[in-house]
């Protein structure tokens, strides 16, 4: 059992650490999510962002070309028409950690970002959505590459 | 010091698009050099916008993203002369803040 003094330390010792790492950014929100990036699976990913089960929606949609040459740059989008959207990811299915990027949508912003991704592989890239009220609703699409971006 | 960052805004409709072009390495910390010894992770963690001084967007990175990452991205009610700044940070705690003028 442990006291509050005891508690209260701890935390103090903690947040030194993350201090001195350089891992605890002004904006706690801004604070960059480890877990989620090294989840392995698109529904692991969402759970550590702390979103539901994942559902596919036609109010998500996720942008690319249905062959890619070169893996290493992949230009890729993900937009969403749902109202309510806190944040966009983006997740490449068969890449070594499965989570790309992650969008945090304000009322100044549209809930449409692009980017490019490196791709190990052929594979699927998902749009997801995390809505207010915690639902995760995704959006799939296939991208062939003929020349994977992760190799030397 | 890393290199600028490429920034351009245009005003279309109510809002602008924001293109941006950064110069980063992105290395996934899962290649081998010539030697077979890893290259270590070096890649941007946090991006974030701001209109006029007011932030608008932050984005969490992987190493994922290619290298010298593009982003496009639209703000809301930004005009002519309004100012974007656009800041990120990598995993080794360096960072770069550059700003543009939407046109």
């Amino acid at each position: 059992m442990q006291t509050r003094r005891e508690m209260l330390h701890h935390s103090a010792a903690v947040a030194a650490l993350l201090a001195g790492t350089g891992l605890l950014p002004t904006a706690a929100q801004a604070a960059w999510n480890k877990s989620a990036f090294e989840a392995k699976t698109l529904a692991e990913c969402v759970k550590a962002l702390g979103g539901g089960v994942p559902a596919e929606s036609k109010d998500v949609s996720v942008t690319g070309p249905d062959i890619a040459e070169n893996g290493a740059v992949v230009p890729v989008g993900c937009a969403s028409t749902a109202p309510g959207v806190k944040r966009l990811l983006l997740l490449v299915e068969k890449n070594p950690s499965v989570l790309a990027a992650v969008f945090d949508v304000t009322d100044s912003v549209d809930a449409n970002f692009n980017t490019r991704v490196k791709m190990g592989q052929s594979s699927n890239v998902y749009a997801v959505a995390l809505m207010n009220d915690g639902r995760a609703l995704y959006a799939v699409k296939e991208i062939k590459v003929t020349l994977g971006g992760c190799g030397g | 010091m890393a290199d600028p960052m490429r920034i351009r805004a245009q005003v279309a409709g109510d809002k602008a698009t924001v293109r941006v072009l950064m110069s980063h390495e992105m290395e996934t910390g899962l290649r081998r050099d010539g030697a077979g010894a890893l290259i270590p992770a070096w890649f941007i963690q946090e991006v974030s916008a701001a209109h006029n001084g007011k932030t608008v967007l932050n984005a969490q990175w992987g190493p994922s993203v290619a290298k010298n990452p593009f982003m496009q991205f639209s703000v809301r009610g930004a005009k002519a002369g309004d100012k974007i700044t656009v800041m990120w940070k990598d995993n080794k705690g360096d960072s770069r803040t550059d700003e543009a003028t939407v046109s």
